[in-house]
Formats: C-alpha cells, sequence, structure tokens
C-alpha cells in the first residue's frame, strides 16, 4: 500500500490562536481516515490545508509523493465535499456534475455517460434534470459526493457532509459512502466530531485537540487503548475513578490492578460500562447500590453509586438485569482498567 | 344578497370596502389620466369626454424639444445604467467579500445623499461643477444622476453577493475553475436577481430625474422630467397628462419585464445593515 497524502509537519495558527501546529499524518492509497475531534480542535483548518483553502505557515503537503504547497485548489487532485451549500442553485444537476468535466474539455458523449454511471452509483438516478433546490438535503449531499466521485480525486476529501442531517439519513449516508469508498478504493480524509461516525466507518482515526493529534490508531485501538486520557474522554462511554500507585500495582479502593506503564502518584483509572461485572463475592470488588436501571434495547445502562466514587455505569445484557432492582446492594468489579496521570 | 354578506361576516365587508377605497385611491387618478391624455372634446358635467382623440399626442410630439428630450431621457437613463454597474458591481463584491477597515461606514455613507435635501445638495455640487467646468455638460448631468443611485447600486447586489455562500464559491474552485471563471460561473449569475433589481431601479431613477438635471444640464441637457415642468405651468392639463404617460410607461414596462426578480425580499435584504 504506497503512500497517498503525506502530511509532514504542517502548522497553520490564526491570529485568535486556533489552528494546528506540527502535524505528521500518512495516508495510505485506499485508506480512509478520520480527523477527529471537538470543534475548534484544527481538523477542518488541516482539511483545508489540504484543499488548498488554506495557506499553510509551515510544513509540506504531498499527494502522490509530489508537492501541492504552491498549487491553488483548482489545480489540486483533491475534491472536497463542504458541510453544505455544495451545489449551485442556478443550475441543473446535470450542469452542476458537468461543471468540472467542461473545464477538463471532457466530451459531451463521455460526460453524459460518466454522469449518467455516478448518479447510478449515488442511487439517484435521473435526478440530472432537477435543480438542487427540488432535492432534500441528503439528496443534494449525495450529488455533491457524485460530484466530487466523477473527478477521480486523487484524495477526496469530506468536511462533515452529513452533520445537517437526521440521525437516520446520517447512518444511511455514511454506510453508502463506506461502500462507495471500499468499491472504488478511494483515498479518504474525513472530518467529523462525531466520534460514533469515526469508529464506524474509519480504517485509521486521527484525534485532534487544540491543533495537535493526540492519537493515530484503528478504531478497535482507538476504544480498547485511548493513549492519553482526553482520547479517553472523547471516544465511547468511560467511567473515570480516583486511583493511586501503591506496592507495584494500581489501587482503586480496595482493588488492585497491574501498572504497565509504570505511573506513579494519583492516577485516574478509566473503565469501559462493559467492563464492569456485577455480583460475586465481596472480596476484590467496591459496594454500591444501583440507582437507576435504564433498558436501551438489547442492553442496559445501570447506575450504581459506589462509595467513596461516585457513580459508575455498567452495560449489562438485558437478561442480567432482571434480577436487579433500584435501591439493591451490589459489589462491583472491573474486568479491564486503564490508567494515566491524574490531571 | 342579504344572507350572502351574512354568511361573509363583517371582516370580508371591511376588507372590501378598503380594498375598494385604496384602489380608487391609487388607480383613480391613473385612469383619469389616461382619459385626460386622450381627450377631444369634455365639458364639466359629462362624465366621459364627448370626443376621444390624439390631439393631445400629436400637440405634445410637435412641441420642439420633445421628442429630442425624450431621446436624450433615455440615452441618459442607459449610461446612468451602464457607468453605475460598471462602478458599483465590484464596489458590492468587495463590500460582500473582502474585510477591510470601515466597510460598514462606507456602505453607510452611501445613505448620505439620501439623508440631506436634494436641493442643497445639488447647489453645493452647482458650485464644485463651475469649478470644473462640468456644469451643462452630459458628464456633469449623468454624475449628477450616478450620485442618486449609488446607494440602490450598492446596497441591493452586496446583498445579493452575500447571499452567495462562500462554499458554493469553493466548491467550484476545487472542481478546478479559476477564481475568474467563479466569478462568472457561479458568482455572478446566483447575484444576478439583485443586480437587475437594482438596474431597473437605476434606469428609472434616472428616467426621473428633474432637480438636479435640472440644475446641472440646462440649457443644453432637457430630460423629460424638465421639459414636463414647463409643458406643466405652460400648457392644458391634457398636454401634462400625456406627458405624464409617457413617463410613467417605461417604469410600468421595466417593472412587468422584471417582477419575477422584483421581491420584497431582495429589496428588504438589500437594506439591511449588517
Amino acid at each position: 500500500m504506497g503512500i497517498q497524502l503525506s502530511i509532514q509537519k504542517l502548522t497553520k495558527r490564526y491570529k485568535t490562536g486556533d489552528g494546528v501546529s506540527d502535524i505528521s499524518l500518512d495516508v495510505g492509497k485506499g485508506e480512509m481516515v478520520t480527523l477527529l475531534g471537538p470543534s475548534g480542535c484544527g481538523k477542518t483548518t488541516l482539511l483545508r490545508s489540504i484543499g488548498g483553502f488554506l495557506d499553510p505557515d509551515a510544513g509540506d503537503i504531498l499527494i502522490e509523493g509530489k508537492s501541492v504547497l504552491k498549487a491553488p485548489p483548482e489545480k489540486r487532485p483533491t475534491s472536497m465535499v463542504f458541510q453544505g451549500y455544495n451545489l449551485w442553485p442556478h443550475m441543473t444537476v446535470y450542469d452542476n456534475l458537468a461543471f468540472g468535466l467542461k473545464i477538463r474539455k471532457v466530451k459531451k458523449a463521455e460526460r453524459d455517460q460518466a454522469i449518467e454511471q455516478v448518479l447510478e452509483l449515488v442511487r439517484l438516478p435521473g435526478a440530472g434534470k432537477k435543480y438542487p433546490g427540488q432535492l432534500s438535503g441528503g439528496q443534494q449531499q449525495r450529488i455533491a459526493v457524485a460530484r466530487s466521485l466523477l473527478l477521480k480525486p486523487a484524495v477526496l476529501l469530506l468536511d462533515e457532509p452529513f452533520s445537517a442531517l437526521d440521525a437516520k439519513l446520517r447512518h444511511e449516508m455514511r454506510e453508502e459512502l463506506r461502500e462507495i469508498q471500499a468499491d472504488l478504493g478511494l483515498t479518504m480524509v474525513f472530518v467529523t466530531h462525531d466520534q460514533e461516525e469515526a469508529l464506524s466507518i474509519s480504517d485509521r482515526i486521527v484525534v485532534m485537540n487544540h491543533g495537535h493529534i493526540e492519537q493515530i490508531a484503528t478504531p478497535q485501538e482507538i476504544y480498547d487503548e485511548p493513549k492519553s486520557l482526553y482520547v479517553a474522554q472523547f471516544i465511547g462511554k468511560m467511567n473515570f475513578l480516583k486511583g493511586v500507585v501503591a506496592e507495584g500495582g494500581i489501587k482503586v479502593g480496595e482493588l488492585s490492578f497491574p501498572n504497565p506503564n509504570k505511573l506513579s502518584g494519583k492516577v485516574t483509572v478509566a473503565v469501559r460500562p462493559e467492563d464492569i461485572q456485577f455480583g460475586g463475592g465481596a472480596e476484590s470488588r467496591l459496594q454500591g447500590t444501583i440507582k437507576q436501571i435504564m433498558v436501551l434495547g438489547h442492553y442496559a445502562e445501570v447506575s450504581v453509586d459506589v462509595q467513596d466514587h461516585g457513580t459508575v455505569r455498567a452495560f449489562l445484557a438485558r437478561d442480567e438485569v432482571r434480577s436487579l432492582h433500584h435501591g439493591q446492594q451490589v459489589s462491583v468489579g472491573f474486568a479491564k482498567i486503564l490508567a494515566y496521570p491524574e490531571q | 344578497m342579504k344572507w350572502y354578506l351574512k354568511s361573509l361576516g363583517p371582516k370580508k365587508i371591511i376588507e372590501f370596502v378598503a380594498l375598494i377605497i385604496f384602489v380608487i385611491f391609487f388607480m383613480g387618478p391613473l385612469l383619469n389620466l389616461a382619459i385626460l391624455a386622450f381627450t377631444g372634446n369634455w365639458n364639466y358635467p359629462d362624465m366621459l369626454p364627448r370626443e376621444w382623440s390624439l390631439k393631445w399626442w400629436k400637440f405634445v410630439f410637435q412641441q420642439e424639444g420633445v421628442s429630442q428630450s425624450i431621446a436624450l431621457s433615455f440615452l441618459i437613463a442607459t449610461i446612468v445604467t451602464a457607468v453605475s454597474i460598471v462602478l458599483c458591481v465590484p464596489a458590492a463584491y468587495a463590500f460582500a467579500r473582502i474585510r477591510f477597515p470601515l466597510s460598514k461606514f462606507f456602505l453607510f455613507s452611501f445613505l448620505l445623499t439620501h439623508a440631506f435635501p436634494k436641493m442643497g445638495l445639488y447647489v453645493s455640487i452647482a458650485v464644485l461643477f463651475y469649478k470644473l467646468g462640468l456644469m451643462n455638460t452630459l458628464l456633469g448631468v449623468i454624475l449628477i444622476h450616478i450620485i442618486n443611485v449609488l446607494m440602490y447600486m450598492t446596497w441591493i447586489p452586496t446583498s445579493a453577493f452575500r447571499n452567495v455562500h462562500t462554499a458554493q464559491e469553493e466548491s467550484a474552485r476545487d472542481v478546478g475553475a479559476s477564481p475568474f471563471r467563479v466569478f462568472r460561473s457561479i458568482t455572478l449569475p446566483m447575484a444576478m436577481p439583485g443586480i437587475i433589481v437594482a438596474s431597473i431601479f437605476t434606469f428609472l431613477n434616472s428616467l426621473d430625474e428633474a432637480q438636479g438635471t435640472f440644475l446641472v444640464g440646462v440649457p443644453n441637457f432637457r430630460t423629460m422630467p424638465v421639459v414636463m415642468y414647463g409643458i406643466i405651468s405652460d400648457y392644458p392639463a391634457y398636454a401634462g397628462a400625456v406627458f405624464s404617460i409617457i413617463l410613467t410607461a417605461p417604469t410600468i414596462i421595466l417593472l412587468l419585464a422584471a417582477q419575477r426578480f422584483v421581491s420584497a425580499d431582495v429589496l428588504s435584504s438589500g437594506f439591511q445593515i449588517k
């Protein structure tokens, strides 16, 4: 797998202090990489720099081995899908799609065929004669994706393309996009602030915070082994408890866990809700009272008030919840923990 | 009849009466004007003229300078519209897209020419024009007209350009269009309704401008409204009616032609200070 896009020590700072610093990232050919972070973390700055809409202060961007830094957006082998307002309302869908091809001097017969194909690919066959105003928001974003696909970009950039759509449609669109991306072997950089979206469609996720990269890893890795407390807080649901390093292990109350990262002093212990176990002997368990049980479809969320540690949320299979009730005294244990230096 | 009125309810009836009054108030004078213009012979107690004729039309067009004044008015209005498009559309684009210091102040300053009594403004401009040798020249008249329309011509297109989203321009760049091509194929067509509305206003405003032209252009540049002052004071009302129709017709024709573009939205968004 060759490297399609290489970002090297990229820095772009705004006067307000926002921006990105010293970002390095390689994206392989046919890979789907998601830039994930809260608003203001610099993910859009990074994406717009790749697309040519921002001039970085320092660093380089290589696409297929060549620096594109000097090229304006229209000369770059990238294509971008924006959050909204992608389409030109005074042109039909056909003209919207044909605009880029006409500039590239593609012959009409070829153009028509390519447009017909791409409309089928985004499941809007025959929409060519309509105006963007006659399409729904989801359909408009599909056309925007189609327009980018038509130009066969070396890297496809997407800036929260589905964030304006409702949850169900967003789900569908990301599945479709993932399918198209896999079929065509597209290299894609996808920006989102939605961690669920990132986890579901990415080959790799880049978690960003305040203009720098916190972690680059596969969704599995990001979820199972968040490198920093920030990533642990941002990705998925997590319980945080106070712990302390003593006698070569991490102690949470009476419980003791191994300390592979050789931390010392006070630590923050993170436990996934699905790693919390109920019942068993009182030894090596924490005591708590059930505060709330919520059945959420195929699983249930149980909140337990643990002495000295606050509320802990656990995900249990629905069958396991049947024997539990509000106010019940339970003992809880952790199958697996993560520990970070206390901040 | 009574059952029908009852079924309508008092609210509807009041609305209907108000509408009638409104129509009479607005259309009455126009109707009267039209009748006057085609009158041959009309004595006092009659509801309508006894004879219809085109004799006042003939009379007006036979007057020395009338045909020329009509031609001159349209010529000036066309030049003023063209020049102000060339001047103001780029300025509007700059106001909409480029952030520069005091841009709000500059945009607001176009209102100033409308904030003071016109005659005072014109007199002070005339003093300046004397020094510059612009009195009684075509250039002087055109400048006076442009001063009047700067506000429409800048404000309305500015808001039209603002309504074109940056993402729409950027996605055109993205698919390969040069900045100039983006402006020509995307930004300008999308802002066109606003520019057309502003141009129509400009054209009509120039066609209608009398005070400034009177001060700066007379005796050589006598446009329709200037000539009309003379005709109204010197000849019977019939001639004035004919002339009013000549002046009103272009307005109505242009507004009908452009009604697709002229909407309260385009206008009101143009007059919001953002």
